[in-house]
This record gives C-alpha cells, sequence and structure tokens, in this order.
C-alpha cells in the first residue's frame, strides 16, 4: 500500500510562522452522497470547511449530521455495506481516494465522541497511547507531550497528581476532556466532535465549549451538535441538516438570525426537531 | 381523581387473603427438590470415592513408579500417571489457547458478520463441541498419528516409526482439537463484551486494526480467555476416549520425557485397574485412591488457572 500521500497542508499547530489567516478552505465536500446499502443517508453535499474556525453541524436526529462527521476521517469505512459518492478533500486532496493511507488521515483528522471513551488504562497512558504507535518511546518526549495535551484541553492541574492513576476514575467532564486531549496529542490538523458534552452536565459542558474557543486558535474544529445554544455559542459557521440534505449553511450569526430558508428558521427556533 | 386517591386510602383496603396458593407452593418445591436432588447426587458420589479412596492414598502412592504388575496395593503407585495427565493437560493448552483466540478473534473482528462463510465456520464450531469424544480419538488416530505422524518420519527418513504411534504430542492434540470450541466461545463471548467506542477510539487515533487488537481489546478480553482456558482443562482432564488409539500406555517403565514418548493416564488407569484386576476386592483401595488422585488433580489444574485468572482481573481493575 501507499504510504502518506495526503500533501502536508501548512497548518502548523502553533506556529506563527506560516500561518494564514484563518478562513482558507480546510476541508472541501463537494456532491457527497453515502448509501447504507440501497438506503441513502446523504444526499449530494457540498460544503466547504473553513481553517481554525468552529463549523457546527445540526439537524434533528438521523438528519445524517453524525454521518456527514465521520466521512471526514472515513470513520464508516468500519461498517458493512457503505458506499460513497462524490469527493471530500482536505487540503486538496480527495480522502476517499484508493491510494490515501486512512491511518495516516485519522492522524491529522482526530475525533471526540459522543460518549467519552476512555481507555481502561492510567490517565498518562490514554494521552500517550497515540504518540507511542506513532513509535514516540523516549519517556522525557511522552512526559512533555502529555503535559503539554492535558494543559491544552485544561486538565492538567486536575490530574497532575494522579497521573498514573486510572482514567476511568474520572468524572464524566474530565473523562471527555481526556479524550480530548489524546486526540490533540497526536496533533492533528482538524478534530471532530460528535455531541461531545450530550452526556454531560451544564458546568462540565460549559467547560468544553470554553475549551472548543481555545483549540480553535490552533485547531480546525467541526462539531456536531443537538444543542442549539451550543452552536450558537461555540461555532463560526453553521450547517442544518434535514433529511440527509444540507438545507442551508452559513454564518452562525446568519443562521440563527436571519435564516434563509424556512425548515431553518423552524428548527433553530424550536418549531420541530 | 381525588375522588379515587380517597378511595384508595380507605382504610377498608385490604390485601390479605386466606386462600392458600397452592400451585406456587407446589412449583417452588418442586424446583427445590430439583437442586436438592443434584446437591444429594453429588455428595453421595463424593463421599463413596473419599469413602473408599482416602484409605489408600498415601505419599508412598502418588511418588512411587509402579513395576509392571501395578495391582499390589502394598507396591503400587501413581506418579508416571500423575505426570501424563499433568502433561498432556498442559500440551493441550499450549495448542488450544493460541488457536482458539486466534479463530475468535478472527470471527469477531475480522470475518464479515452476515456473510454464509462466517456463519458455516460458527455452525463447524458449534458442531465440533457436539463430536463425541471416541470419535475425536479416532480422529486423532487417522489424522495425527497416520498422516501427519507417518508423513513425518517417512520426510526425515526415520528408520522405524518415531512420530508415526501414539504420543504425548498426538494425544494432546487430540484434545486441543476437542476443547477449541470451549475456548473460541469463551473468548468470543468476551470479545463482544468489550465496548465497540473502544475500538473507535484507538482506530480514530491512527492505531491500524491489528494495533488496536494487541494493545485494546486483547489485554481487556484476557480474563474471558482464560475462563475458556479453564473449562478446557476441566473438560480435558478426565477424558479417556480421545486419548486411547492416540498417546496412553497400559505400562511404562519410565516416565515420559519427550513430546513422542507414549505416557500412562490417571482416568485410563481407573479403567484398567476396574477392568484388568486379577482380584478386584483387593485392588478395591487402589482404584478409589487413584479416582481421588484425578480428582484433586483435575481440582489443582483448575485452581491455578482460576488463581492466574483472579491476578489478571485484579490487574486489570487497577488500571480500569
Amino acid at each position: 500500500m501507499a504510504q502518506i500521500v495526503l500533501p502536508k497542508v501548512t497548518i502548523p499547530a502553533s506556529s506563527s510562522v506560516t500561518s494564514t489567516a484563518p478562513g482558507n478552505e480546510l476541508i472541501g465536500i463537494h456532491n457527497l452522497s453515502l448509501f447504507y446499502g440501497n438506503a441513502r443517508a446523504l444526499k449530494d453535499i457540498s460544503l466547504s470547511i473553513r481553517e481554525r474556525l468552529v463549523t457546527a453541524f445540526i439537524g434533528p436526529s438521523g438528519c445524517g449530521k453524525s454521518t456527514l462527521l465521520r466521512c471526514l476521517n472515513r470513520m464508516n469505512d468500519l461498517i458493512d455495506g457503505v458506499r460513497i459518492e462524490g469527493g471530500v478533500h482536505i487540503g486538496g486532496h480527495n480522502i476517499n481516494d484508493p491510494d490515501v493511507d486512512v491511518i495516516e488521515l485519522r492522524k491529522r483528522v482526530g475525533m471526540v465522541f459522543q460518549k467519552s471513551n476512555p481507555f481502561p488504562k492510567s490517565i498518562y497512558d490514554n494521552v500517550a497511547y497515540g504518540l507511542r504507535l506513532q513509535g514516540m518511546k523516549a519517556r522525557s518526549d511522552l512526559d512533555a507531550a502529555v503535559e503539554v495535551s492535558l494543559s491544552a484541553a485544561a486538565l492538567w492541574d486536575e490530574v497532575k497528581d494522579r497521573l498514573h492513576g486510572s482514567a476511568l476514575g474520572l468524572s464524566g467532564g474530565q473523562q471527555q476532556r481526556l479524550c480530548i486531549a489524546r486526540a490533540i496529542a497526536v496533533k492533528p490538523e482538524i478534530i471532530l466532535m460528535d455531541e461531545p458534552a450530550s452526556a454531560l452536565d451544564p458546568i462540565a459542558t460549559s467547560r468544553i465549549e470554553d475549551l472548543i474557543l481555545e483549540l480553535k486558535k490552533n485547531f480546525t474544529i467541526v462539531i456536531v451538535t443537538h444543542n442549539m445554544q451550543q452552536a450558537a455559542r461555540v461555532s463560526d459557521h453553521t450547517a442544518f441538516f434535514y433529511m440527509g440534505e444540507l438545507v442551508e449553511f452559513g454564518a452562525t450569526s446568519k443562521i440563527f438570525t436571519s435564516p434563509g430558508q424556512k425548515r431553518t428558521e423552524d428548527y433553530v427556533t424550536g418549531r420541530f426537531g | 381523581m381525588k375522588a379515587s386517591l380517597d378511595e384508595l386510602s380507605r382504610p377498608s383496603r385490604h390485601f390479605r387473603t386466606v386462600r392458600f396458593d397452592f400451585v406456587s407452593f407446589f412449583f417452588t418445591g418442586l424446583t427445590g427438590l430439583a437442586t436438592f436432588l443434584i446437591l444429594a447426587i453429588l455428595a453421595v458420589i463424593l463421599a463413596n470415592i473419599l469413602f473408599n479412596g482416602l484409605p489408600g492414598l498415601s505419599w508412598r502412592f502418588v511418588s512411587t513408579i509402579p513395576k509392571k504388575d501395578f495391582f499390589d496395593p502394598a507396591t503400587t503407585g501413581v506418579l508416571p500417571m500423575i505426570i501424563g495427565t499433568t502433561f498432556r493437560v498442559l500440551v493441550m493448552t499450549l495448542f488450544v489457547i493460541p488457536v482458539g483466540v486466534t479463530t475468535a478473534v478472527y470471527l469477531t473482528e475480522y470475518a464479515p458478520a452476515s456473510a454464509l462463510v462466517t456463519r458455516i465456520i460458527r455452525a463447524a464450531v458449534n458442531n465440533l463441541a457436539g463430536v463425541p469424544s471416541i470419535v475425536f480419538g479416532l480422529f486423532g488416530l487417522g489424522f495425527f498419528i497416520n498422516f501427519l505422524g507417518r508423513n513425518l518420519d517417512a520426510l526425515l527418513h526415520n528408520p522405524g516409526p518415531v512420530w508415526g504411534q501414539p504420543a504425548l504430542i498426538w494425544a494432546s492434540l487430540t484434545l486441543a482439537v476437542m476443547t477449541l470450541p470451549v475456548v473460541i466461545v469463551a473468548t468470543e463471548e468476551s470479545l463482544k463484551a468489550i465496548p465497540p467506542g473502544l475500538r473507535e477510539a484507538s482506530l480514530a487515533l491512527g492505531a491500524t486494526k491489528l494495533e488496536t487488537i494487541l494493545k485494546i481489546v486483547l489485554p481487556q478480553a484476557l480474563p474471558g480467555i482464560l475462563t475458556g482456558g479453564i473449562l478446557a482443562v476441566s473438560r480435558a482432564a478426565g477424558e479417556v476416549a480421545p486419548i486411547l488409539f492416540t498417546g496412553v500406555a497400559y505400562y511404562m517403565a519410565s516416565l515420559p520425557h519427550r513430546l513422542n514418548d507414549q505416557f500412562m493416564d490417571l482416568g485410563y488407569h481407573v479403567f484398567v485397574l476396574s477392568t484388568q484386576s486379577p482380584d478386584i476386592e483387593k485392588t478395591r483401595s487402589i482404584l478409589f485412591a487413584t479416582v481421588v488422585v484425578l480428582l484433586l488433580l483435575t481440582f489443582t489444574l483448575n485452581f491455578v488457572a482460576v488463581l492466574i485468572r483472579s491476578r489478571v482481573r485484579k490487574k486489570l481493575r487497577s488500571l480500569a
């Protein structure tokens, strides 16, 4: 199999030398359709996700927003009988091309899941997992990376004294921030978040939201959410999906204050969904 | 609404009945009786064995290699049988665990769940569990000894049969084939119990499927795998039929020390003592003593396996 063929995109995580202004297209979705067997779950979706901004996918359950999110790191590959038409371009390269190394893709497109899923290992080993996969062995390197990642996920102060304690001993909100730390440890460019706060209480949710606003300085974030206020609070762009179709996509302020479509307005004002 | 609430709290309501519920009583009694019957049978068997067997048991008995005529209670012993049974079970474990676990990993992690091939493999595994053990014995004779062993001899230009004869290795392999379904099913169950979210988390971090299985899935499944091993050991330790044609010897003057040696076996020795004895009354004590040794050995092997499993569980829990 061909090694990494994804071209390097100039999105250095924290360097300011080559960084461009936020807002250049990083992910281009072009006429994407997805089928489960014969059922079409996504219909001809085109949208553009811009770098170092937060893009929110909203819509009622079953509208395809999570499915679309999982197209961006090819997690749908794991499901039998899924067929995809159209393209997802990241940094100008179609990630569905047969020569794309999906392992390399997933290192660059991290993911945080709805249900926090820390490994039944220590906090330290959770964060170090992805780094060890990439061959990082030296204790000092790992120590440094773990601290940086946990700090970036606003978790370091809470866990620095029990790094080698079990990750499952953390609270739900801490576990989810650990999962974020684990994802950013491998230095992705993009972080996909699939309803990351839907299982958390309001305080833990607000910490995650603060974190998202902090992370977007360095990462491009795509978040699926059921929570309209959350989308309004954290995102720059919002895409509204209904029945597998993209109904409307635009600046979050516009979607929530003067949507162009009746269906969008009905949904964001709580008339259905 | 208010009226009905008042009604409910009216003091005249009472829920007591004077009728005796005969059906409930009858079925409760029946289930209890069935349970008691099982326990009673077990107790009678154990009491009988211990009562008849303990007098014949001594350190000399378990540490002596008997002479050709092993029917004399005063001089006989069962050391070669203890060694033989222990080794055939251990060697079996070395084969059945890796093969069973690999098969289970294939079935749960790799094979397409709904494909015809997968369903056929599953059905085959289940059917394997239902095959009578004597059939496994004949299979072992035909496949391992006559086919594998003899061809190995031909390949190595051995002057006489070295591998093409009953041996410890072939008996162990036959037992491994027999206990394979137990290990496969136990491992599959424990693999299925692992939350899919853990696999997804690993893959989303750029792990390959193999890395995910080795680093996340299998460590979590270890207690379940060991349960399969325990069940396999329990089943195999007392089995005689599969080793009848494949490795057990009526008598050997020395202990087995190579994989292609034949061996003596506790279960088979019980059969020999009870059918070949010239004086059944005289050998009764050593017959029962041999049964006690077989039971103790089975319990010990199980106990060691359970001990290992509980240590693994404790280790997982301290991390989890």
